[in-house]
């Protein structure tokens, strides 16, 4: 979705401001708001695509209007919402009136550390071989799905080299819908950052992990803008 | 404007200054707001508070960047180590007792005297959380994700760091789940210095490439 998250080359938004000796958290909210999303996400009803999804399909104006913490608690009271684990009336007025949905227990105290541990690896193998290899000459695809992407706008229909082949990762775009993980090579693309930005940038090149999808070869001569 | 407040409102009221009449009576807003949403989902029996507690307490008090000032002074102290690294970062860093939740699939990047790299996350705040923790607001914030991949020696000037005009600034966008680390330039006057000395110059910023490792005393007075 080319939503106001994608924010890569956006001008505007003033200087970056470290704060010294900048604590974890600002409030107590934020804690709990932090620990409510890491709880309610390990009852696995939803994904990491699709959390990610929620927050950044905020509407623009809400979306830039908001703290982190902010985004993470509408992200996650949408997500609760639409799996019918909450209700308007309920998050309007705090008392409970339906009963819990039928989900695994809460996650227990003495679980957490074993939890975070563990992790959740989203690698997955693929019989199909990778397409591309270290060095090959891509292209971005010129794709405005208005659903689910991690292919910034300021990348797409750009000439790039493949510098990492990652291993196949659960694709985002489908596993956001909810469509499966259908896993995809993972490619780590190079950009000369002119091609990007033409003389109006600081920096040598970026670097993006790209998707295969997202992905075309420029190697068999169709590309007369490149050498 | 909106934006410009976006990323103030990032920084929380510690520099908002700026006649929010509405500022204070939003952040109790947001307090009971959570606290009722809690209670709620703790009474559904969605959430243990003890296991919110817990998760609280661990990225408060026990994951942060002294993880991965530890393997920089490791990589720095130990050839064999560092080319670990830089093979097999996931590998390398797990067996110093890091790993886990947002640090699954890890990549390191070795900066040199002609190299610097510096990550963001353009599009939310994917961030090495088994060695730097959570990240600081500032990164998470519009400024720097909308600036990083255009402009990062503006950046980095921000950040108090100049770097010569031969050195090639590689920004890398965490776009996937891959979790970057930045192996920054070990500082000279450090020769035979031990793993833990060498870790007390190693800063957050320089793991995340919007700073430099810190300068020996010895180096600061020459």
């Amino acid at each position: 979705m080319n939503g106001v998250h994608d924010m890569g080359g956006m001008q505007g938004f003033g200087p970056v401001a470290p704060e010294a000796d900048e604590p974890r958290f600002h409030h107590e909210w934020e804690r709990r708001a932090f620990a409510l999303n890491l709880g309610m996400g390990a009852l696995a009803q939803w994904n990491l695509d699709q959390l990610r999804s929620a927050r950044e399909s905020l509407p623009p104006a809400q979306y830039l209007a908001s703290s982190y913490y902010q985004i993470w608690v509408e992200g996650l009271i949408r997500l609760m919402l639409e799996h019918g684990l909450v209700t308007p009336q309920e998050l309007a007025d705090g008392k409970l009136r339906d009963a819990a949905l039928p989900v695994p227990a809460a996650l227990k105290a003495d679980a957490v550390a074993a939890t975070l541990a563990r992790g959740s690896s989203v690698e997955r193998t693929l019989a199909r071989k990778a397409l591309f290899a270290v060095g090959d000459r891509v292209r971005t695809r010129n794709i405005n799905p208005a659903s689910h992407t991690r292919l910034p706008r300021y990348c797409r229909g750009k000439p790039g080299t493949i510098v990492r082949v990652h291993g196949a990762h659960v694709f985002p775009d489908s596993n956001a819908l909810g469509a499966g993980e259908q896993p995809q090579w993972l490619y780590t693309v190079r950009f000369e950052a002119a091609e990007l930005w033409g003389p109006d940038t600081t920096a040598t090149t970026v670097n993006v992990d790209c998707w295969e999808p997202y992905l075309e070869s420029r190697s068999s001569g169709n590309d007369p803008a490149s050498p | 404007m909106s934006g410009e407040r976006a990323s103030d409102r990032d920084g929380h009221e510690h520099d908002d200054h700026h006649g929010h009449a509405g500022a204070g009576s939003e952040l109790s807003e947001m307090d009971l707001r959570v606290r009722a949403l809690e209670s709620l989902l703790v009474e559904k029996g969605y959430v243990d508070p003890k296991a919110l507690d817990a998760l609280i307490e661990t990225y408060e008090t026990k994951v942060g960047p002294r993880n991965g000032a530890r393997v920089v002074a490791k990589a720095w102290a130990d050839p064999k180590y560092r080319e670990w690294l830089l093979e097999d970062a996931t590998a390398a860093i797990a067996s110093l007792g890091y790993s886990g939740r947002q640090g699954e699939h890890m990549v390191a990047l070795e900066n040199t005297q002609r190299l610097h790299n510096m990550v963001v996350c353009t599009l939310c705040s994917c961030y090495p959380w088994p060695v730097l923790g959570l990240p600081p607001v500032w990164y998470k914030s519009a400024p720097y994700r909308s600036r990083a991949v255009i402009d990062p020696r503006g950046v980095l000037a921000e950040f108090g760091v100049k770097l010569g005009e031969e050195v090639e600034v590689r920004v890398w966008d965490s776009t996937a789940e891959i979790r970057y680390l930045v192996l920054p330039l070990r500082p000279v006057g450090t020769d035979g210095w031990t793993e833990d000395q060498l870790a007390a110059l190693v800063t957050r910023d320089s793991m995340i490439g919007t700073g430099l490792a810190k300068v020996p005393e010895s180096e600061m007075l020459r």
